[in-house]
């Protein structure tokens, strides 16, 4: 029979609040290394690259995909109504509010978020971070940073083809299949999507699930134990934390946009 | 007793452990400038710990550290990465960056640290590359080469930015013989040609005994010899005789501490 004792809870408690100051600690340093990393904008621009380009294909197909089903899901919903020449906007707004940042993040942590923890845990497990100190490179400003940045300009960006690609993938479902007006399909689109209070939204958001993705992946790669299961586990995690992080994000940023 | 020039690095009373773990207990040890000293002793003695330490990657709890007359322990970070460019440190897998080709890799501490034109780092990289005699691997990837050439690529690393000490931890384990032999020749040749003071860690006797001037063996966070190769092989000390001979049992037991034989199968008969 065994207790919970009251040592147990004050250890797990304080390791849990040194942990939540490590990582604020990080954070703030990364944001700082904002000028030095502008300096530097090749080591950003090779990243973007690497985080965004190999991300573009599942993130262009997944658009698409969705965009078909919405096409299908909208049109039968609307026509009970006799409002099919909406489907347009309807798929526009799900897409630029919502659906187009949310599921952008959640693709980006399971394609470069992984990617990203993996790669850094290994860096650590192979002393590749130890041998930057001892050169007296701060690997923060040298190895995080740089992938930091790359992140939260990729993520928008990423979230505007995913978008883009949605509304072709309706376009092609609701008017090539399914014969809803070309013309109605765009022009709802256009009268009914306002610039800031949607598309800037919806642009906000993703720069802060940019932020939000690209920070968990640093963090667990960085704190991950240097072995094997140490990096497979921070890999896991990454994922874990990054989709309820953007979940529980997007409900307090829509709470905040969309009610005031 | 030898007379020592002056020391390049000087630990006065230092002690370090992690948690309740004692690694190191009030050890004082004095590199000498210019000269090859090996650090040996049996596994988790503390080797390299010292080595950690002396690049400010771990504090020491209390005791001085001193690198050239400057106190590592209680710097801040801009005074110890002046300090580290002063350093090179060789790790025991080379820990190569994985996504960069060699003549990257030796370029990287330049690149990092000066502005040097291109054709001038070049010029470096070749340079450091042909005195570990690698510079026809420039173009190979960290993934192409074997475990002795990513060492030698390292070394290269660490004296691309001509550094005045050299911390090599662990630079023979696991080498073939003719690897080591490379391993070792070049440790003491960089070392003399250079003007470098370089410490080691090793396992290995005859290499170590063959290049090191100065030789120091820990057992039990504390320094068990020290003194020339000479000197420390004809040390009575038993632990360091046992050492230096390689010998199975002595203050070092063979057998994992427990309770006695005769008790374990005196048990067994009752059951």
């Amino acid at each position: 029979m065994s207790w919970i004792k009251p040592r147990d809870v004050g250890f797990a408690t304080r390791r849990h609040l040194a942990e939540l100051g490590s990582g604020a600690r990080l954070f703030f340093r990364l944001l700082s290394t904002l000028l030095g990393s502008l300096r530097r904008f090749g080591l950003i621009r090779d990243q973007i690259h690497f985080l965004g380009n190999y991300s573009l294909v599942i993130i262009a197909v997944s658009g698409l995909f969705v965009g078909f089903v919405f096409g299908l899901q909208g049109y039968y919903t609307l026509q009970r109504y006799g409002s099919s020449e909406a489907l347009g906007l309807l798929v526009t707004l799900s897409l630029v509010r919502e659906l187009g940042p949310v599921v952008t993040a959640l693709l980006f942590a399971g394609r470069a978020g992984t990617s990203l923890t993996a790669e850094i845990g290994l860096m650590k497990a192979g002393e590749q971070i130890s041998v930057m100190e001892m050169m007296a490179v701060d690997p923060v400003q040298r190895v995080l940073a740089p992938r930091f940045w790359a992140g939260v300009i990729a993520m928008p960006l990423l979230a505007a083809v995913f978008s883009a690609m949605g509304i072709i993938g309706g376009w092609v479902v609701g008017v090539l299949m399914i014969g809803v007006d070309s013309g109605s399909f765009w022009s709802q689109i256009q009268g009914g999507v306002d610039v800031w209070r949607d598309v800037g939204n919806g642009i906000i958001k993703s720069v802060v699930f940019g932020f939000t993705v690209t920070f968990v992946a640093l963090l667990q790669g960085f704190e991950a134990q240097p072995t094997p299961e140490g990096v497979a586990s921070a890999t896991t995690r990454t994922v874990v934390v990054a989709s309820l992080s953007v979940l529980a994000l997007d409900f307090i940023l829509t709470a905040m946009m969309f009610t005031i | 007793m030898q007379t020592f020039p002056p020391a390049l690095v000087e630990l006065n009373r230092l002690s370090f452990g992690y948690g309740d773990r004692v690694i190191l207990d009030d050890v004082s040890l004095r590199v000498p400038r210019g000269k090859v000293t090996a650090l040996m002793g049996a596994s988790g003695g503390g080797k390299t710990t010292i080595l950690r330490l002396i690049g400010g990657q771990n504090r020491a709890q209390s005791g001085t550290l001193l690198f050239d007359g400057q106190d590592i322990t209680p710097m801040q970070q801009n005074e110890l990465y002046a300090a580290r460019r002063r350093m090179g440190m060789l790790f025991q897998f080379g820990a190569l960056f994985a996504d960069l080709s060699v003549f990257e890799n030796v370029a990287f501490p330049l690149r990092e640290h000066t502005d040097l034109p291109e054709a001038m780092i070049r010029d470096i990289v070749l340079m450091k590359l042909n005195a570990v005699g690698l510079r026809g691997a420039r173009d190979l990837m960290p993934s192409e080469v074997s475990g002795g050439m990513a060492r030698r690529i390292a070394l290269a690393r660490a004296i691309a930015l001509d550094p005045e000490l050299v911390m090599y931890d662990e630079p023979f384990s696991g080498l073939d013989p003719i690897s080591l032999g490379t391993a070792a020749h070049l440790i003491r040749q960089l070392n003399d040609s250079m003007g470098l003071t370089s410490i080691f860690v090793s396992h290995e006797l005859e290499q170590t005994f063959a290049i090191a001037d100065h030789v120091i063996i820990l057992a039990n966070g504390k320094i068990a010899t020290q003194g020339t190769p000479d000197e420390v092989r004809q040390s009575t000390d038993p632990l360091v005789y046992q050492y230096v001979h390689a010998l199975t049992d002595g203050p070092v037991r063979f057998h994992y501490p427990g309770v006695s034989v005769e008790q374990d199968f005196a048990a067994e008969r009752i059951a």
